[in-house]
């Protein structure tokens, strides 16, 4: 796939605090790519620069292979902010209006993609209501909708799902989906870690102004913490301290000091290794009512490359 | 728990500055804006009032008058027609100097005056009286002329006022002996200003105790009123207060223009479409002229509707006045909203800016109340010139031609007012 954005070595410092420190990464063509980091990683700064609203001290970015200059917004881009950036007392279609006129649409061309992006965002029924009478999920969808509805080829949304509902959520997922399919690449930021997993193909991890990590979840487990799945037990009854003692001196087995009826374990390979658990358990005597098989996570991976640490 | 309650609110109070603002500059700004108007800060704080003094007499009497209003401290007296050597006033063009605002008084000094006042004394019967031609959009200045013309009348020429009426006494009662002539002729000398006996000429002093209680004869003229604008000192306030809420609502609707939109994040959405800033403020700015323009002409037409305002009579004026201070308040208004960081910051500077100006500039009492120095710092506010080219449209019925100062002015306000706003508004730019 071709690339439409690469970032290369973004740097960017606001006074004493580096915000950008040598960020890379590339958008493919028709990609859901998910930009995650933690709170003050730099992201916003990066969709910021990207959208020609921030100025690099270092490195360069390209639409579309040409070098943007930190001053002019790529046609080609379609901006999707993290605030509800809509006018609250125009209604849904006037503000879709007046953003695509903005952006050049006009008369019969403008009218249909209003359309088309009031239907995407299931707000077709409610375009002549005021945004203000708008609930919170219905002003997010808005807000994509204004941010997309004059086809641009590259959209960058900040956060565009938090504090909507599930409903809303997954109606937003199925238009960025769609747009993606239409060959429209999107670069969306979320803390929403496990949305990022199962709706884009790739990721990639920002922190302290760097990447320092990017690819498909499998690549990016691979890459960290290894294939490994986490298994937990269930038994119906706590074992005696001795069976209990014993299954936990076999290898990747946890025992939780608190709760005697639950042992967990870290597989490398649930085929051939979960069986002699199993096996061991039942010789204690022990009978197992739950059985839960988890993989490595995209949460864990972000974890593991990020720490606990509160950064703000 | 009281105790919480008043720290939480010492606490808030002290580290909001616009609220600490508002609490104690705000209210000792008025005060003292109203004090110096209304309470003075003694006799030398005083606006002097320029008047005109016509002298169609020509006689020791008028001379003598003249003289003593050029005397008086409360008065800047001019006999000319630009105040400068040259031509005298005469009562055509003094009218004229009240007209068109140079003055708000003129006094006329009639012929046979003199002759009236040495036949018949204060008693007027001749019917020759002064002339005080105002202009009521000031009803300040006539009063306070009409009073120290009395004044000066009796401590100017006593002496031809007991010889006037030593004359009316003879003529009703009989002559005076010879013994009785000779020694009110060694005593009239003493009352003639300067020499010491009743008073002077300086205005300190009494007239003579003859006189108490008479009056020269005075007729008011109001020459505004002679002509066809009756009720248009209405313009005066609707001019006022038409200024001060256009200037809270140029503030208010560039703030919702520039600060919430940057706050909801549509400022941003709008310049990533390219329009870029200068193209943004423009659009902000003619916006905010057109809803100033809309609102001054909606004022107008009420006081034309309720008020008899004579608007219909003054379009071109109007026009031209309303587009120059629609202008210049929105241009006012957006240096403002780049100035403040946040609309509790715009809100709060902003109440005691307009304010000020509008107390200041006089949009809530006329300027002539005003001691010259307040006055003078009246003009650093764009209310003085906008009130101002209003009263010349609806008041002194000026051409258009004349409403040069006044857009000069506002019209140089909304450049400068624009050009900070625009380099104010750097901040939205690219990082």
């Amino acid at each position: 796939m071709t690339d439409v954005l690469t970032v290369r070595g973004a740097t960017k410092s606001y006074g004493a605090t580096r915000a950008l420190d040598g960020a890379s990464f590339e958008l493919r063509e028709g990609e859901l790519l998910a930009l995650l980091g933690p709170n003050g990683a730099g992201k916003t700064t990066l969709i910021r620069a990207i959208s020609g609203r921030v100025r690099l001290d270092a490195g360069e970015i390209r639409v579309f292979d040409r070098v943007l200059d930190g001053r002019h917004t790529p046609k080609e881009l379609g901006i999707v902010p993290q605030e509800i950036a809509v006018y609250s007392m125009l209604t849904a279609r006037e503000n879709l209006e007046v953003f695509g006129g903005l952006h050049g649409l006009t008369g019969g061309d403008l009218t249909r993609q209003v359309d088309w992006a009031l239907e995407g965002t299931g707000l077709a029924d409610r375009a002549r209501e005021p945004v203000r009478q708008f609930s919170g999920g219905m002003r997010r969808r808005l807000n994509i909708a204004c941010g997309v509805l004059h086809r641009p080829r590259v959209v960058l949304l900040d956060e565009p799902t938090v504090g909507v509902d599930p409903q809303s959520r997954d109606r937003i997922y199925d238009l960025l989906a769609a747009l993606a399919a239409s060959g429209v690449s999107l670069l969306l930021t979320t803390h929403h870690i496990e949305e990022a997993e199962a709706r884009c193909a790739r990721t990639v991890i920002l922190d302290h102004g760097k990447v320092i990590a990017a690819g498909t979840t499998p690549e990016l487990v691979d890459q960290t913490i290894g294939r490994f799945r986490f298994v937990s037990l269930r038994l119906n009854r706590p074992l005696p301290a001795d069976a209990h003692a014993q299954l936990g001196s076999r290898p990747g087995v946890a025992l939780d000091p608190a709760d005697a009826a639950l042992i967990t374990a870290r597989l490398t390979d649930v085929a051939t290794e979960l069986p002699p658990l199993l096996e061991a358990i039942r010789t204690s005597g022990g009978t197992v009512e739950d059985v839960d098989v988890r993989g490595p996570s995209l949460q864990s991976v972000f974890i593991h490359l990020t720490g606990k640490d509160l950064r703000e | 728990m009281i105790a919480t309650l008043l720290r939480i609110g010492f606490l808030n109070l002290k580290r909001d500055r616009v609220a600490l603002s508002l609490k104690f500059l705000l209210p000792i700004v008025f005060f003292s804006i109203f004090a110096s108007v209304f309470g003075g800060r003694g006799d030398d704080q005083t606006a002097r009032i320029d008047i005109g003094v016509v002298d169609e007499d020509h006689s020791e009497f008028s001379a003598r008058l003249a003289a003593g209003l050029a005397q008086e401290k409360g008065l800047r007296v001019r006999t000319t027609a630009d105040g400068k050597p040259g031509t005298l006033l005469d009562r055509a063009s003094a009218e004229q100097a009240v007209r068109s605002g140079d003055v708000p008084v003129a006094v006329v000094l009639p012929a046979r005056l003199g002759e009236s006042f040495a036949n018949n004394g204060l008693s007027g019967r001749s019917g020759v009286s002064i002339k005080l031609l105002s202009d009521v959009s000031d009803p300040i200045a006539p009063q306070m002329v009409l009073g120290l013309l009395q004044k000066v009348t009796m401590t100017a020429a006593p002496d031809l006022l007991v010889r006037g009426g030593l004359r009316q006494f003879e003529t009703h009662a009989g002559a005076m002996t010879p013994q009785q002539r000779t020694a009110v002729d060694a005593w009239l000398p003493q009352l003639k200003p300067g020499a010491g006996a009743a008073g002077g000429a300086d205005g300190s002093g009494g007239a003579g105790t003859g006189a108490g209680g008479m009056a020269v004869g005075v007729e008011v003229v109001d020459v505004m009123r002679a002509g066809s604008n009756r009720g248009s000192l209405i313009s005066f306030y609707a001019a006022g207060v038409g200024v001060m809420f256009l200037l809270f609502s140029s503030v208010a609707g560039a703030g919702g223009a520039l600060l919430e939109e940057a706050e909801a994040g549509t400022l941003e959405r709008l310049l990533s479409t390219n329009m870029g800033l200068t193209r943004l403020l423009a659009g902000k700015w003619i916006f905010l002229t057109l809803g100033g323009v809309a609102q001054l002409t909606v004022m107008f037409l009420w006081g034309t509707a309720v008020f008899g305002l004579p608007l219909f009579s003054h379009l071109p004026g109007f026009f031209v006045m309303t587009a120059a201070t629609a202008s210049a308040a929105a241009a006012l208004g957006l240096v403002l909203a780049t100035l403040a960081r946040t609309r509790e910051q715009l809100s709060g500077f902003s109440t005691i800016l307009v304010l000020t100006m509008s107390a200041l500039g006089g949009s809530m009492f006329p300027r002539f109340l005003m001691s010259e120095g307040l006055q003078k710092v009246g003009l650093f506010t764009f209310n003085a010139w906008a009130v101002d080219g209003y009263l010349k449209v609806f008041w002194r019925n000026a051409p258009l031609w004349q409403l040069w100062p006044q857009v000069l002015v506002l019209c140089g306000c909304t450049a400068v007012f624009l050009a900070a706003a625009r380099g104010l508004a750097r901040r939205w730019e690219s990082a």
